[in-house]
């Protein structure tokens, strides 16, 4: 008798929704953002269709903000996983330079929400694989796995359909199209665990090592760019350097770092355990307009 | 707070994280998964309960306990002590309402295990929910207010946990704070519970006395204040039971196929989740429903070869003969194989604000399968409150009743009984693609085992080449008036002319004859279709072009009778004249009958009408004439083929 921990039964579990997809779906694509959420979902694609690589693109919706070690990983990814790599960047968003600083909320809205409503359906992708996780936000603690999306990428919380043991419904209208989360059942410490116990490789920037930071508004940033940061901010802020890492990765401007001396995947998953404010808390997005933010953002199409 | 858990020996892991967190990881990697569901409405203290395992075991951060605390004080229902509802509360619309709509999933772990808990709300008018959370859960725990003890809800939420096939039930009494922890309420509302889960079929749970908001009995048993209770705490006991997967291994080998895995021309192998059993290089296997044996040569993953595979995992397996397999064939141990069958009784549970119809075609997901299957009119409705049968004529919304099944090609599968994976579908709306309802199947009906395919030795193809033309089915739909019979009428007559074998059909020369025991409701009709929609396959098959004259007002039939035939031999032809123009013309004097209201169910007066929205050919009558539309249709026809 082999008892299956719940690792494996996680890992599973994604697998088998992976292959439901590839199977169903007319063209799929998967979403990465670089992340170590997006790392672990790469991997369980590799392991869901060995020895065939994943039969759909990676494809990054890119805001032109991210880290440079970002940058650097996704294209190193993509390749050892025999993928295409699409990057989209939405014209409008680049040809008003929108950024972080000067646009705030709209930053979000034009490079990310309508980035990504653009890329799909630019290239008539109907479904999209996203790493997000029910254990992050309240709201997404009732997103279905297999979450749909109206021809104009609207989510309506009162019109999901029942998710049954592992029958998903794949089923949709011409336009329409499925956001689905492999990773659903996975909290902050099985991706950690799962990363560990495969060697997945994640971006530097999840480790701590002196890093050139600024404060900006009370949050203490990373300054990964900063002939940029000048051009935008109109002066290069004060720059010190800092033991730091970052607990999520997003666009450097709005990611907050923390000072941390955790080096090693061992140091940071202890780190994590013994902290006292959740995962999200270092992102600026969630807070805009009160409790019900990411909801607010999903009706309107963020990921 | 009250019982504060910071010295609680379960939880106790702060000290091992910061002084071997090597260790700690180590400790964590062996952990199993239990995933379990809550039953019970708001007044039950479910969401409190919840929350306390979130907060007893630190799945509560800082910030999040911060802003629990503003929020308590805002629209809390606890005064000024933490409302852990509020927690776990997560859809804005529902915060206002003060209900749980939805299922939510929750984390948390303990020393010895991680925990997926379904959160469900409680009320009759969310009975979907509570199934749907059900449906992958391994336990479940059935709350009770110890103030009120077993009530109607108690009832239902026991009677769909033991219908979606939860062996494993927790009764918890809550509130015993609020009857001074008396242990005779306990008993006698465990006497009460007990002889109510007997008489449905539960034979075994556990009661345990609790106070979700004191704390008592949640990690550790006795509580001070429950000294007479002899069983574990809740956590005890959930960190104990026996998890799922060990008691699916016991059974024969079975894979459902997901996915062919062929990078290229050396390797094919088949993707799937094995749903019960174990299996082994070496093995015997039976593919079912080809029937075909072979045996497995590789067990196929990223980590390397495997010497065996067992219920849960996910792999590729690679057989040592050349045999047929593809998505939704069964991967099974060669002398135990599942059976195949196109007719079952099964529970139905609706989920869908519209009504189930009788008759009409429904895709049917089961494990990897998906067919067009149909409902017989329910056999019974259960009323879960009281659990009388009931007779009933459809389902409606959280209607949950007994029905026929017949699926139009054989499926594999086992009774839910047995098995979870192979016993239990979905039924899919063709037209709206929702979920509409969740099945599981109780057995097959001897008729589908005593009716064989006879197989003959003259295939459609040849009837069709000794024809020397291509077999279609030319459905023509649209209003009554709207000149459907006529164009029909002309198209067979130019097609006898060039020699095609034809046939017409015509709606009221057969409701004379094979459908004249049908009337004109919506259940009615739809049989109408499916009768005229059989037999145009018949002759389909018999190398004819068939040529039908129906209103077929439900886009559901007409597409019903497009999957019944083999890809591009339907062609829709929408007869598409405005409603005016045909009640102008009324031929037959029945629009005016239908305004009068001497004629009931009448299209486009007091029945809808569902134009075709993609029809391979739209004849509009006001701009063409008979003839030019019936030289159109020829052309298209024959021009394709």
């Amino acid at each position: 008798m082999k008892r299956l921990t719940h690792l494996q039964r996680l890992e599973a579990e994604s697998i088998h929704i992976m292959r439901e997809v590839a199977a169903e779906a007319n063209k799929p694509v998967m979403l990465y953002s670089v992340g170590k959420d997006s790392a672990v979902m790469l991997h369980l694609a590799k392991k869901a269709f060995f020895p065939s690589p994943p039969p759909f693109p990676l494809m990054h919706v890119d805001t032109t903000w991210k880290f440079k070690d970002m940058y650097a990983l996704r294209e190193k990814a993509a390749q050892d996983a025999g993928m295409d790599l699409i990057v989209y960047q939405n014209p409008e968003a680049k040809e008003r330079g929108i950024n972080p600083f000067d646009h705030g909320p709209l930053h979000t809205d034009m490079w990310k929400t309508e980035g990504l409503k653009q890329a799909l359906d630019k290239y008539g992708f109907d479904a999209a694989f996203g790493g997000a996780r029910r254990d992050e936000e309240k709201s997404r603690a009732k997103e279905r796995i297999f979450s749909f999306r109206t021809a104009s990428h609207g989510w309506d919380p009162k019109n999901q359909r029942p998710e049954l043991w592992n029958l998903y419904n794949t089923r949709k209208a011409k336009g329409e199209s499925i956001r689905v989360f492999p990773l659903s059942n996975w909290t902050e410490l099985d991706i950690w665990q799962y990363i560990m116990a495969e060697n997945i490789e994640i971006v530097p920037l999840y480790f701590a090592a002196e890093r050139p930071t600024y404060e900006y508004e009370g949050g203490l940033f990373m300054a990964d760019d900063i002939e940029r940061l000048e051009k935008v901010l109109g002066k290069v802020p004060e720059i010190t350097n800092r033991s730091v890492r970052f607990r999520t990765l997003g666009c450097f401007p709005l990611t907050g770092a923390v000072e941390s001396e955790a080096a090693t995947l061992a140091d940071v998953v202890q780190e994590m355990l013994l902290t006292t404010t959740s995962e999200r808390d270092g992102r600026v997005i969630d807070k805009d307009s009160g409790d019900a933010s990411m909801e607010k953002k999903k009706q309107e199409g963020y990921f | 707070m009250a019982d504060a858990p910071a010295t609680d020996p379960v939880y106790q892991t702060d000290a091992l994280i910061s002084e071997d967190i090597e260790a700690y990881l180590e400790s964590h990697q062996s952990k199993t998964l239990l995933r379990f569901i809550t039953c019970g409405s708001v007044d039950d203290g479910k969401s409190t309960l919840i929350g306390r395992l979130l907060y007893d075991s630190k799945m509560i951060f800082e910030d999040q306990l911060k802003a629990l605390e503003e929020d308590s004080k805002r629209v809390g229902t606890q005064g000024q002590e933490i409302d852990f509802a509020l927690l776990v509360d997560g859809l804005a619309a529902e915060r206002e309402q003060g209900i749980t709509i939805d299922v939510a999933y929750r984390f948390f772990t303990t020393e010895k295990r991680k925990f997926i808990v379904a959160d469900t709300p409680g009320h009759e008018q969310y009975t979907r929910n509570m199934v749907t959370g059900a449906s992958t859960a391994d336990l479940a725990v059935i709350l009770v207010d110890a103030r009120k003890g077993v009530l109607t809800q108690t009832k239902r939420h026991s009677f769909l946990a033991h219908l979606v096939g939860i062996r494993h039930i927790v009764l918890a009494v809550n509130k015993m704070d609020l009857v001074d922890y008396d242990q005779s309420t306990f008993e006698h509302i465990v006497a009460d519970y007990r002889s109510f889960a007997n008489e449905i079929g539960i034979t075994e749970f556990t009661p345990i006395p609790i106070s979700g908001f004191k704390g008592d009995n949640i990690t550790n048993a006795p509580s001070d204040k429950t000294k007479w209770y002899k069983g574990p705490s809740l956590i005890d006991h959930l960190e104990t039971v026996e998890v799922s997967n060990t008691a699916a291994q016991a059974r024969s080998f079975r894979m459902p196929v997901q996915w062919v895995n062929r990078p290229n021309l050396d390797f094919r192998g088949f993707s799937g989740l094995i749903t019960s059993g174990s299996v082994s290089p070496g093995d015997a296997v039976r593919i079912v429903p080809s029937g075909k044996t072979s045996t497995v040569k590789s067990i196929v993953t990223m980590d390397g070869e495997l010497d065996e595979a067992v219920a849960g995992e996910a792999v590729t397996i690679c057989l040592a003969d050349e045999v047929d397999v593809s998505r939704g064939s069964v991967i099974s141990a060669a002398d135990d194989p599942p059976e195949s069958a196109d007719q079952f009784e099964a529970n139905i549970v609706w989920m869908s604000d519209e009504d189930l119809i009788p008759g009409r075609g429904y895709w049917m997901k089961l494990a990897t399968q998906t067919v067009s299957a149909t409902l017989q009119q329910p056999k019974y409705e259960i009323d879960i409150n009281s659990l009388d049968h009931l007779a009933a004529k459809t389902l409606s919304l959280n209607g949950i009743g007994v029905a026929e099944v017949t699926t139009d090609k054989p499926i594999t599968f086992e009774s839910y009984e047995t098995s979870r994976a192979l016993g239990s579908f979905i039924l899919i709306d063709k037209i709206s693609n929702a979920t509409v309802a969740a099945g599981t199947i109780n057995f097959s009906l001897r008729r589908a085992q005593n009716v064989h395919w006879q197989s003959v030795d003259i295939s459609r193809e040849q009837h069709a080449a000794m024809k020397n033309q291509k077999p279609a089915v030319l459905w023509f739909t649209g209003l009554s008036g709207s000149g459907k019979s006529t164009i029909a009428n002309l198209v067979e007559k130019k097609l006898h002319r060039m020699n095609r074998h034809t046939f017409l059909l015509d709606g009221d020369n057969v409701r004379h004859g094979l459908n004249k025991d049908l009337g004109f409701t919506e259940t009615d009709r739809i049989e109408n279709i499916r009768r005229v929609g059989e037999v145009a396959k018949l002759m389909a098959d018999a190398g004819l072009i068939v040529i039908t004259a129906f209103i077929s007002p439900f886009r559901a039939e007409r597409q019903m009778v497009r999957d019944m035939l083999p890809d591009g031999e339907f062609v829709e032809v929408h007869i598409d004249t405005p409603l005016e123009v045909a009640e102008a013309r009324d031929v037959k004097g029945l629009y005016k009958k239908a305004r009068e209201g001497t004629l009931k169910n009448f299209t486009g007066i007091d029945s809808p009408y569902e134009e075709p929205e993609e029809p391979e050919i739209r004849i509009d009558t006001t701009a063409v004439t008979p003839e030019e539309a019936a030289d159109l249709i020829i052309d298209r026809l024959l021009g394709d083929s």
